[in-house]
């Protein structure tokens, strides 16, 4: 067991060794010479030298990439162009909002799309199965901002329920800071939703195929413990590696959502920085998002051994 | 004389048989008739664009400008007073073009290294690594930079959509492959000198296209909605192409007075993505019996 995790931990290096090199080739194989591209179209050619020499850009490609590399070993994740500050600074502060959005929108998901699917399998065949899969066909293909702008215009600004946009800290209280959340975190859940919804399904299909739910059935089990002790858990493997690959969509729609409903968080650092091409920030905020989408997927591949007794390592 | 008459006959009785399956696939699977019929219809709208608009998608109007829908403009105008309706219907060429290409080029990409991961040994752990760190990079993230890094134009927005999508493509091919060269008929191939080339062509390649009809549609998918939301952001096609994503960008500022300009782009965004996915959906069913089962 603890070899496994070694060896996995160890297997995630050079994941992460590429994310790393793409990051940073990121910005020299793009045409055009990145200190100019960096420094936008009106800047004058001493702006241009200073951001090459800020950078370090006029030094040889290899050790350029070996003094980023350095400098992200010791945490430092470099200086932003515009406002001077620390990139962990910067994400530090706006790392809050994005966080508990993603919290809440996993919360959301996994509250109502689990025994969405499973309900599906139970009664698989008829109008309630077919409901539920028409909605998640549906909800996988509406665009999250265009979703975003329909729940703003029907329960904020036609029913009043809900603030139009922006964010309250959880510091404010939380009842605000709950009125905030709940529209952008039910517009980024519903993709979620449909997702997780049809693996639960299909999963939860599968098993209930086997033999062992038959004998659960036969010795008079409850049928919610059939469903829910002997099925859904057999059934939980693939469910929890959708949610831990869900979460690169999660972290694209965070991004969106973001921008639909004014948080200041994470994503909408990534965007600004994006088009103002502070190239510290976008490095920065890629590399930390595309860890914690390796470092979670991680975690699931040993919570596996946890959920599933049968898997062994 | 007699055998010619059989052939007819037997033709003739196959070719009755292949209608009947596919009337039974029809109504089997209605899932591709629907998408497959949507999907038709959004085509037919994109060649036939300045046939179907009712005005010039790029003329300004002021005078008219923020009109609501009405009979002069049946999804009203926007702030420049440009017609709304034509400008969606304009909008479908970029989404499909986007979409399409950016399917075929994953799809194509995707084969070429899938087979050499799954075939050379040597090269499949390097490439499989690339593919991992690739996947692992959001997709959203980086087509944005990408595109803002090369400029803003339609082909960067194509080749900034279509990289994230690769890798999927890749471990699909890979996956087929090793499968398919445990198989009996591969090693008889091999055991009789065919030539890897005539291998993979002959024997792999086939096994490969149903998984990848399926996949390409769902890229396709995920490519339109990823180019919206370039524009959307601001990191798309270029303001004066009126794609989807740009129109809404635009109505972005207007949405409390006039949130058509978002919706009606953003409904046929949803319903061309719906068609493409519920066409995938059918196409797997129906290829794929044995994954059919299990969704």
């Amino acid at each position: 067991m603890l070899g496994f995790i070694v060896r996995r931990l160890l297997a995630t290096i050079p994941v992460m060794g590429v994310v790393a090199l793409f990051v940073f080739l990121m910005l020299h194989l793009s045409p055009g010479d990145p200190a100019t591209v960096i420094a936008g179209d009106y800047a004058s050619p001493a702006d241009i030298e200073r951001i090459r020499a800020k950078l370090g850009l006029d030094q040889p490609l290899h050790i350029q990439f070996g003094t980023w590399v350095w400098s992200l070993l010791q945490g430092d994740l470099g200086i932003s162009i515009f406002s001077n500050l620390p990139v962990t600074q910067l994400i530090g502060q706006r790392l809050e909002p994005t966080l508990l959005l993603a919290l809440t929108t996993l919360i959301i998901t996994v509250v109502v799309a689990v025994p969405m699917g499973v309900i599906a399998a139970w009664k698989a065949g008829t109008w309630i199965d077919r409901s539920i899969m028409i909605f998640a066909v549906v909800g996988f293909s509406i665009p999250v901002f265009v979703l975003g702008y329909i729940l703003i215009y029907f329960v904020s600004l036609k029913l009043g329920l809900l603030p139009v946009q922006g964010y309250r800290p959880i510091s404010e209280g939380f009842f605000p800071f709950l009125r905030s959340i709940t529209l952008p975190a039910l517009t980024l859940s519903v993709i979620y939703i449909a997702l997780i919804a049809r693996i639960t399904r299909a999963s939860m299909l599968e098993v209930l195929d086997e033999d062992y739910v038959r004998t659960a059935r036969a010795k008079g089990q409850l049928e919610w413990k059939v469903l829910i002790v002997h099925a859904l858990r057999n059934a939980a493997v693939p469910i929890v590696t959708i949610i831990g690959i869900g979460i690169a969509l999660l972290i694209g729609g965070v991004v969106v959502t973001e921008s639909v409903y004014n948080i200041p968080g994470l994503g909408r650092l990534v965007l600004d920085a994006i088009l103002k091409r502070d190239y510290p920030i976008i490095q920065g905020l890629i590399l930390m998002f595309s860890f914690v989408y390796i470092l979670i997927n991680l975690a699931i591949d040993i919570l596996y051994t946890l959920i599933d007794p049968r898997i062994r390592y | 004389m007699t055998l010619s008459v059989e052939r007819d006959s037997f033709a003739g009785s196959f070719r009755a048989n292949v209608a009947a399956l596919r009337r039974q696939a029809f109504q089997r699977y209605p899932t591709i008739g629907i998408g497959g019929s949507l999907l038709i219809l959004m085509i037919f709208v994109a060649v036939f664009a300045p046939v179907v608009a009712t005005d010039d998608p790029i003329a300004l109007n002021p005078i008219e400008r923020l009109q609501p829908p009405g009979t002069d403009h049946w999804f009203g105008t926007d702030m420049f007073g440009r017609d709304l309706y034509s400008r969606t219907v304009y909008g479908t060429r970029i989404s499909l073009i986007v979409g399409l290409s950016a399917a075929g080029l994953s799809v194509l990409f995707g084969l070429i290294i899938g087979l050499i991961a799954g075939y050379i040994r040597l090269l499949d752990a390097i490439l499989m690594r690339v593919m991992d760190g690739l996947m692992a990079i959001p997709g959203i993230l980086l087509a944005i930079a990408l595109v803002s890094l090369s400029g803003a134009s339609l082909v960067t927005v194509t080749i900034a959509i279509t990289i994230p999508e690769i890798p999927r493509v890749v471990r699909l091919v890979r996956a087929i492959v090793l499968s398919v060269r445990e198989e009996p008929y591969v090693e008889a191939a091999v055991s009789m000198g065919t030539p890897l080339p005539k291998i993979l062509l002959r024997h792999v390649l086939p096994n490969t296209v149903p998984p990848l009809i399926v996949q390409a549609t769902y890229v396709c998918a995920s490519a339109m909605l990823l180019e919206a939301l370039l524009s959307f952001v601001g990191a798309g096609t270029p303001p004066e192409v009126p794609s989807w994503g740009n129109i809404m960008a635009e109505g972005r500022a207007f949405f409390q007075i006039t949130p058509w300009i978002i919706f009606f782009p953003g409904i046929a965004l949803a319903v061309t993505v719906l068609a493409v996915n519920i066409l995938g959906d059918g196409l797997r069913d129906t290829l794929d019996p044995r994954i059919a089962k299990k969704m």
